[in-house]
């Protein structure tokens, strides 16, 4: 039904376009240059008046019809069958007058439910058609009030505008809409989760056992929602992860932008782009398949006991992700640097690596500091490597050898599965998103602010 | 002529160690380069030499060809989709075997084919009524021990304890390799099957299915979203804290962590607006607010790339100002928008984290019909089969891994494609 009415509605906008746009042709035929809009605009004028009402009208309809229908229908059940009811008891009476409507019957309903299950039939079908006559209804009256404002004189080029604007602006709010919806969702979580769990407690406490009963028969230990090991697990990963990027990302941007030749960075530039395409799962497979069994056999070599899934394996490949991120950054701030401090250095005859650290690096600093920044926030944040390599048990030590848990890692495991958002075990995991998200909005706003203070600097 | 004024002074010891030091410096600086160079290409080299090494061998699938004769005691011509098809298959494989068999060896024979026979020789049956009574060659997948058997990856000098396949079951596969009765064919199976639980006949349709579904989404979403907000952005917006925040809102969520994203669309798309879990719709959605930045961001370097005498021309002309965009300027930008789209999109095909909270690695064994529908997608499958302890999943992680690679490889080629047939330089 609501496929129909959604075809009608282009339909008559279409039609309502043509109608439009006619009286446009007449106006010029008529009165020649005196005519405000072109035709097109006429017609655009009147289509953007019955379609889009027509469409709002129809999307709060279909979400309105639901809960409307079920108040209806809770109204007509006997009261025997609704004292002292809870929601949850609602909500099943009422899928179960829903099943018996649509014909899935496991058993056979009360008379009570089976009459609610008529009146539903019913309800809907007269909804339905109610739905299509308001619509239609509403079209038609949006199409005869558009067309009675067409006139020679009538500015509808300035109408359709002026919607194209309210559009355009609204599109431009989505962005902060989803921005204040990711902090909206996560702190009304976090809320919860802190009702539950005081904050001191999830901030410094130093054990971490999320594992708990969601379902009252299951068994699982008490819980702790200490999130210090969880933190200095990332923080090794990411450390990790940096001391292997930071080295070779600069190295190559060194040596991109002061000794290679334009075929070397020609082959090179590309290359990086392939290492920062690669999605994320793809180097965990890897750190799994590859790097971790490499890692321990090497360390039982040399006598050291490694986990399966250590830190090493994790980070040092998250590094590798990182690489081309730092490089990037890396070069345009080198790059950025005005030609003329290099000239200089090079005519008082500083050899290209004396002017490369003695002048080009001091003076892009702020630049590769914001660009490692933003890696590091790109490597605490990152999920896919840690959640395939890294291990699941939140532990206190710094061992690069041995399994560490990550913020991210704790967030898809606490998700996966059952999940009930009444039940501290959930909302942890928005509670370890909150933190997540605030830590690399700060890194990110330090990072961009130090780069664009540097590029004022010298434009 | 004078004498040449060089001068002639000699050079001090120092001076040359000094040098030679300077040199060297600048030598070891780049060899670091060269070495940091060398490191990054190496290892993307090792992580795609794996990839293949592992994958390739699960683009050919060992298959079996077997005389099922489907006798009426089994199957009634009545009613063929009741019949006992465990005992035609075992039947048919017990008549390749011949010799003297106890009723635990003719179950471990029939388990050379992959569990799901039955089904394949039923549906071929439906499919064709007229065989019933006499016999049906079907050529099909060999369990995962025998294909990994087949294709080396399980050595038989292994002690047989230490294998997952006993002498008597090499010594049957290899009766049926002397009958000419093994093939190994391309893995079609890989691109038109959809998950299941025997890595045999598990194939990646669902996932590419569910994948194409979200990008549609996504693109749908954000694509029209993004040039509008950045038409506005770039060409009307007032220069006022407004937009102040509106800019730097966007450059923020382009850095925030795709798993966050995750968390909104699991609190919101599937809490609040109470839509199905592991649907393509909704995880096309969360990829569509990570999409929007980035296309807003392509679109405004698109639209400031178009020079001004456009525009000029354009006023002159008695254009209003949004005529000048929507009929100039924007379809000038296009190619230069949808390069960044197409590039925006293969970066959301990739993305794991936020389908894997939103429900999007459940196990579905057929492709989803529609958007509304529970599905996986490609780089969630590649996560499952990748925790999937059996030998067969792991060739098979690497074999979807180079799908998912392909894909990317061709949006990008498209891409850049576009960028060089349709991008105009002023």
């Amino acid at each position: 039904m609501v496929g129909y009415l959604l075809l009608a509605i282009v339909v008559f906008a279409l039609v309502a376009f043509w109608v439009g746009r006619s009286a446009g042709d007449r106006f010029v035929t008529a009165g020649g240059a005196s005519v405000h809009s072109l035709p097109g605009y006429h017609g655009a004028f009147v289509a953007v008046w019955v379609g889009i009402p027509a469409l709002v009208l129809l999307l709060l309809w279909i979400m309105a019809q639901g809960p409307v229908i079920d108040g209806l229908l809770l109204g007509t059940l006997p009261a025997t069958l609704l004292d002292g009811a809870s929601n949850a008891d609602r909500s099943l009476l009422l899928s179960e007058i829903k099943n018996v409507a649509a014909g899935r019957i496991f058993a056979e309903p009360t008379p009570e439910i089976a009459a609610a299950a008529q009146s539903l039939l019913r309800w809907q079908q007269i909804a339905d058609w109610l739905m299509v006559v308001v619509v239609i209804a509403v079209m038609l009256l949006a199409m005869f009030f558009a067309y009675s404002r067409l006139a020679p004189r009538f500015r509808a080029r300035h109408g359709v505008e002026r919607f194209t604007t309210f559009i355009m602006i609204a599109c431009s709010v989505a962005a902060i809409l989803t921005t204040m919806g990711i902090i909206a969702s996560l702190v009304y979580e976090s809320i919860e989760f802190f009702s539950m769990v005081p904050v001191h407690e999830f901030l410094f406490g130093l054990r971490w056992e999320p594992q708990i009963a969601i379902r009252a028969d299951q068994v699982a230990g008490n819980g702790a929602f200490g999130a210090v090991p969880v933190f200095l697990g990332t923080i090794v990963i990411a450390t990790i992860a940096m001391l292997v990027a930071t080295p070779i990302g600069l190295f190559t941007a060194i040596y991109l932008t002061e000794y290679a030749n334009d075929r070397v960075r020609n082959i090179v530039k590309p290359i990086m782009e392939i290492l920062a395409g690669v999605p994320t799962v793809v180097y965990g497979f890897f750190a799994v398949l590859t790097v971790a069994p490499a890692i321990r056999s090497a360390g039982s070599l040399m006598g050291l006991a490694t986990s399966p899934n250590s830190a090493l394996a994790a980070g040092g490949v998250m590094g590798i992700m990182i690489i081309p991120f730092i490089s990037s950054l890396a070069d345009d701030a080198i790059r950025s640097v005005p030609r003329s401090l290099r000239d200089g250095s090079m005519a008082m005859g500083a050899t290209r690596a004396e002017t490369m650290t003695k002048v080009l690096l001091p003076a892009a600093l702020p630049g590769i500091m914001g660009g490692i920044l933003l890696a590091l926030s790109r490597a605490i944040g990152e999920t896919m490597i840690v959640v395939m390599a890294a291990g699941l048990i939140a532990t206190l030590n710094i061992n690069p050898l041995d399994s560490v848990t990550t913020v991210t890692v704790q967030i898809v495991t606490l998700l996966i599965g059952d999940t009930a958002f009444d039940n501290p075990k959930t909302l942890a995991a928005f509670a370890l998103g909150l933190v997540l998200f605030l830590v690399t909005l700060g890194l990110n706003v330090i990072a961009l602010t130090i780069v664009r203070r540097y590029r004022e600097q010298y434009d | 002529m004078s004498e040449a004024t060089v001068s002639t002074r000699p050079i001090s010891q120092d001076r040359i160690r000094l040098r030679n030091r300077r040199n060297a410096a600048d030598f070891r600086l780049r060899a670091y380069g060269i070495a940091a160079i060398g490191t990054a290409i190496g290892l993307l080299a090792i992580l795609l030499f794996t990839l293949v090494i592992g994958g390739y061998s699960a683009f050919v699938q060992t298959h079996i060809r077997v005389d099922f004769p489907i006798a009426a005691e089994n199957v009634d011509p009545a009613n063929p989709a009741e019949g006992n098809w465990r005992a035609v298959v075992s039947d048919a494989m017990a008549t390749l075997l011949p010799g003297s068999q106890s009723p635990a060896e003719t179950r471990q024979i029939a388990q050379i084919l992959t569990s799901n026979t039955q089904f394949f020789v039923r549906n071929a049956v439906l499919a064709n009524p007229d065989v019933i009574g006499g016999t049906l060659t079907l050529d099909v997948p060999a369990a995962d021990i025998f294909d990994q058997l087949n294709k080396g990856n399980i050595s038989r000098d292994t002690p047989e304890a230490n294998r997952r396949v006993s002498d008597q079951q090499i010594g049957w596969f290899d009766t049926l390799v002397e009958q000419g009765r093994i093939s190994t064919p391309f893995n079609w199976g890989l691109f038109f099957n959809a998950d299941s639980r025997f890595p045999e006949i598990a194939g990646l349709a669902g996932a590419i299915t569910g994948s194409f579904y979200a990008l549609l989404v996504c693109f749908v979403i954000s694509f029209p979203v993004g040039i509008a907000a950045a038409i506005y952005l770039e060409e009307f917006a007032p220069k006022n804290r407004w937009t102040d925040i509106i800019e730097v809102n966007i450059n923020n969520l382009a850095a925030v962590p795709s798993i966050v994203f995750g968390l909104l669309g699991l609190a919101v798309f599937l809490q609040i607006f109470g839509l199905p879990r592991s649907a393509p719709l909704v995880g096309g959605l969360v990829l569509a607010l990570m999409t929007l930045p980035t296309i807003i961001i392509v679109t405004r370097n698109a639209l400031k790339a178009v020079p001004p005498s456009i525009r000029e021309a354009g006023y002159g002309m008695g254009a209003s100002p949004q005529q000048v965009i929507w009929h100039h300027v924007l379809p000038l930008s296009l190619p230069g928008i949808l390069t960044g789209t197409i590039i925006g999109l293969a970066q959301a095909l990739g993305e794991t984290a936020p389908l894997l909270l939103i429900g999007m690695n459940a196990f579905i064994t057929s492709p989803p019909g529609g958007v509304m529908e529970a599905s996986t997608a490609l780089p969630t499958q590649i996560y499952i089969w990748a925790d999937s302890p059996e030998r067969g999943f792991v060739s098979r992680t690497s074999a979807g891994i180079l799908v998912l690679l392909g894909f990317l490889l061709l949006m990008n080629a498209i891409a850049i494609f576009l960028r060089q047939r349709l991008e105009r330089r002023w």
